[in-house]
């Protein structure tokens, strides 16, 4: 399956927990503080340097080395949490690409797809052009990299119902080691 | 696994070790060895969740990409790790040490290496990697007249998922418990499938180095007790990134120390999938 951005909450409805995307077209990067700036914007009323509505967000503090980037793996999606739930009431739909999961209610206006953790190489190839940059003067892991990606190779772990893999394998495992301490 | 061999029939200088270093770390973080690429490979060929059999595609695919291109596999390049063995006929007139912590100085600047190493408290970070007993070095004096350098950068979200026990002499059999008890609060944390370095006994801090050391070996020779450990392990089901699957480790490695009478300290050292280390030989 594909997903290009602008997304769209009927085209979200598509994607299911469990399943592989690939994604293309632009994706903008945003951890802790660019996620801190763009919910101070969006508090006065004022517009933000690039479109929020519909895009997919990835939490990734690139590598950029004169305008190419080099590493850009996942980074653990949980910190991002409280913000994402504010961000929300601000946008009709969006895309989250991160690694980890996140525990809070997208109100049926957002999908997270997994990444695989330290896979920072891999991600540099399907990353085909530095579009844009924003905010650098929070420094070059946090601020706002527009990217154009091919075929980026993602997994729902999130879909639009809340289904969540991560919540999924997390049940599964308590029981297991439940089972196991009996045994050993 | 990645050895260097630099035999001189000249004195070894100060610049030979800081070289190597330099070599070592730029290998480690660019190259797997190969017994963690086919321990990984055997995973992805006998894994059957397709969510767990794409994480290993992917990182298949991001090992053979990192080395092709010379980049970091991970944008993580872990904290600086090094292991040394001197003979005891090697003839030195500088300080060892000195020249491996140029050697980390000189890598983060060149490979380059991301400055991961800051003050505990104030967190202030120095931006070469280098403070106060950073980078770790550890040096054992053997027989012969080589001199062998192992460098192992560790990345944080391992080390911050492992975890030391002081257990009771007839706890033995409880150890199993214990490693099945560190990986299940670890989850999808340490980026599975991990490598397990499991220390068992000598002291306190003696028996976390063995923890640490056990991850310099081979990883796909392993015993029956640590086989028996590993298929525990790995009944958890947390799988690749604790997504699921049949593969949470890939290896469990353990070192034993001679211990006090009353002792049983017990070490777990997290290691995520990528295992970087490499290895020179200088004479």
């Amino acid at each position: 399956m594909e997903l290009k951005s602008p997304v769209r909450r009927e085209d979200l409805k598509r994607f299911k927990a469990g399943e592989i995307v690939y994604v293309s077209g632009e994706i903008i990067t945003a951890r802790d503080s660019a996620h801190k700036r763009i919910l101070e914007y969006l508090r006065k009323g004022m517009d933000l340097p690039f479109e929020l509505d519909g895009s997919i967000i990835y939490h990734c503090g690139p590598l950029v080395e004169e305008g190419k980037v080099i590493a850009a793996g996942p980074t653990t999606s949980a910190r991002m949490n409280d913000h994402t739930k504010e961000l929300l009431n601000y946008v009709e739909s969006i895309a989250i690409i991160g690694k980890g999961g996140m525990n809070i209610d997208f109100k049926g206006k957002a999908i997270y797809l997994a990444y695989t953790g330290g896979c920072g190489a891999l991600a540099s190839k399907s990353i085909k052009k530095v579009k844009d940059v924003h905010w650098l003067d929070l420094g070059m892991p946090e601020a706002v990299w527009v990217l154009e990606v091919e075929r980026f190779p993602c997994i729902v772990a999130i879909d639009i119902k809340g289904n969540n893999i991560y919540n999924e394998v997390k049940k599964k495992v308590e029981e297991n080691y439940r089972r196991l301490m009996e045994k050993i | 696994m990645l050895i260097f061999k630099l035999y001189k029939n000249e004195l070894m200088e100060y610049e030979d070790v800081v070289r190597t270093v330099v070599d070592l770390f730029k290998r480690a973080e660019t190259e797997l060895g190969e017994d963690v690429i086919k321990a990984l490979k055997f995973a992805y060929e006998n894994e059957e969740n397709e969510v767990a059999k794409m994480n290993l595609k992917n990182i298949l695919e991001n090992i053979e990409y990192a080395k092709l291109n010379k980049i970091p596999i991970c944008q993580d390049t872990g904290l600086p790790i090094i292991f040394v063995e001197i003979g005891k006929d090697v003839c030195l007139d500088f300080d060892l040490r000195s020249a491996i912590i140029e050697g980390v100085r000189r890598a983060t600047k060149e490979v380059p290496l991301r400055p991961n190493a800051v003050h505990p408290i104030t967190r202030e970070n120095p931006g070469d990697n280098v403070g106060k007993e950073m980078p770790y070095i550890s040096i054992d004096i053997v027989e012969g007249d080589e001199l062998k350098i192992a460098v192992m950068p560790k990345g944080g979200g391992g080390e911050n998922c492992s975890a030391l026990k002081m257990m009771l002499p007839h706890d033995i059999d409880k150890i199993k418990r214990f490693v099945v008890e560190v990986v299940k609060n670890a989850m999808g944390k340490p980026c599975p499938p991990i490598f397990i370095g499991l220390g068992i006994g000598s002291t306190f801090d003696g028996c976390a180095k063995l923890a640490k050391k056990a991850l310099l070996r081979d990883v796909t020779e392993m015993n029956e007790f640590e086989m028996d450990i590993l298929e525990a392990v790995n009944d958890l089901g947390i799988g690749p990134m604790g997504m699921g699957g049949k593969f949470t480790a890939l290896a469990v490695l353990s070192e034993v120390g001679y211990t006090h009478t009353s002792s049983l300290p017990v070490a777990v050292n997290i290691q995520c999938w990528a295992n970087r280390r490499a290895f020179a030989v200088l004479r």
